[in-house]
């Protein structure tokens, strides 16, 4: 008796969890209003970079520095990763650093298959 | 035997936060994921998947435009419109990017909207975000025409330089272009759900069979931000490099 009293227990204590996350993500709306205007703002500003015709490495500064705060702004208020538990964030936010593995491999390839196709072509000019 | 317990007798244990969180989460039977439905979960880990497959195909690209010894046409110049009577560079692009942002904004005020079980906003605001959409994919269809018949791009190669061009520009912006068009079908599937009001009723969905909810608007949500994210990077990237 007392065993199906505590099993009735749990699937009470189940039953309250589920309720509570069935609440979903709510936030004012404001906040995506906001984020959504920063979006646009970043975004113009990307293109300005094209427009003006920055070059070199403060071309690639900017590109970056904007496309990581609209990626970050995406996935923390538009995808709520900003309010999630920190074992979700880890577990969907961790992972894809590894391909800053790749990433590095293929930078490497890259210069090395250049530098074999110059020696290449060089050969053919002779 | 079930009205003998008292409603009030269980209060759910706090979760523990930070670190300690994270051990805790992991470690415990059932599920790792406290406080998020389990399909908002499996689109989460869909989507990093796709992170893998989409950064495979950038870094190739970044492979290929970096070995080529061949010029690399400008995205600037390839992807500029003439609008009354002026040539402005990559605005075709910047005009896309815009649109899709904007298709991000009203999905998150549908998500928004649909937890306060406001019908007919969510309705309307799922089908303008599959508008946006709609005219992105338009627009890359008009942009593609552009590319194959007035410049003669291929994949194989193109009369503008190194013909890794072509072969990295249709794979990727195809690949993507795929993702909004059926980003665009179940936007208007979910929006018709709502409208009827399968997610009050519960109605089981045809295909999984699970009650409906509003958390499905939520996780269309998460598909369609994704996109866009995917977008950020390919403008960065493919058309500002």
């Amino acid at each position: 008796m007392a065993h199906a009293e505590g099993q009735q227990l749990a699937a009470h204590a189940e039953g309250k969890t589920l309720v509570a996350h069935v609440e979903g993500q709510q936030h004012p709306i404001g906040i995506y209003l906001k984020i959504w205007g920063l979006l646009f703002v970043l975004s113009a500003a990307s293109y300005l970079v094209d427009y003006f015709h920055f070059q070199g490495y403060l071309r690639w500064f900017l590109i970056i520095v904007f496309m990581l705060l609209k990626a970050g702004l995406i996935v923390a208020v538009f995808m709520h990763m900003l309010w999630e538990r920190l074992a979700l964030m880890y577990a969907i936010l961790v992972p894809p650093l590894l391909l800053l593995v790749l990433l590095g491999i293929g930078a490497l390839e890259a210069d090395y298959t250049f530098l074999t196709r110059g020696i290449f072509f060089m050969k053919g000019m002779f | 035997m079930t009205s003998a317990i008292p409603a009030t007798t269980v209060e759910p244990v706090p979760l523990p936060e930070g670190m300690q969180g994270i051990v805790a989460d992991w470690s415990s039977d059932q599920r790792a994921f406290k406080k998020v439905p389990w399909g908002k979960v499996m689109m989460w880990i869909f989507l990093v998947s796709d992170t893998f497959i989409f950064s495979a195909f950038l870094i190739s690209y970044m492979n290929v435009r970096m070995s080529t010894t061949d010029p690399w046409p400008n995205p600037s110049e390839v992807f500029a419109l003439t609008l009354f009577g002026k040539n402005i560079p990559l605005i075709l692009i910047a005009i896309m990017t815009f649109i899709l942002i904007s298709s991000s904004g009203t999905m998150a005020m549908a998500v928004n909207f649909g937890y306060r079980k406001d019908r007919v906003k969510t309705f309307v605001l799922l089908l303008i975000t599959a508008a946006l959409g709609a005219t992105f994919v338009g627009m890359q269809a008009f942009e593609w025409t552009k590319l194959i018949v007035e410049e003669g791009i291929r994949p194989w190669g193109n009369p503008l330089g190194a013909a890794q061009f072509g072969s990295a520009f249709f794979m990727i912006t195809g690949f993507h272009g795929t993702h909004v068009t059926f980003g665009v079908i179940f936007l208007i599937i979910v929006a018709i759900k709502v409208m009827r009001g399968d997610l009050d009723r519960q109605t089981p969905g045809f295909l999984t069979g699970r009650k409906g909810n509003y958390e499905i608007v939520e996780i269309m949500g998460l598909y369609w931000h994704f996109v866009d994210l995917v977008w950020v990077f390919i403008f960065a990237l493919f058309y500002l490099w």
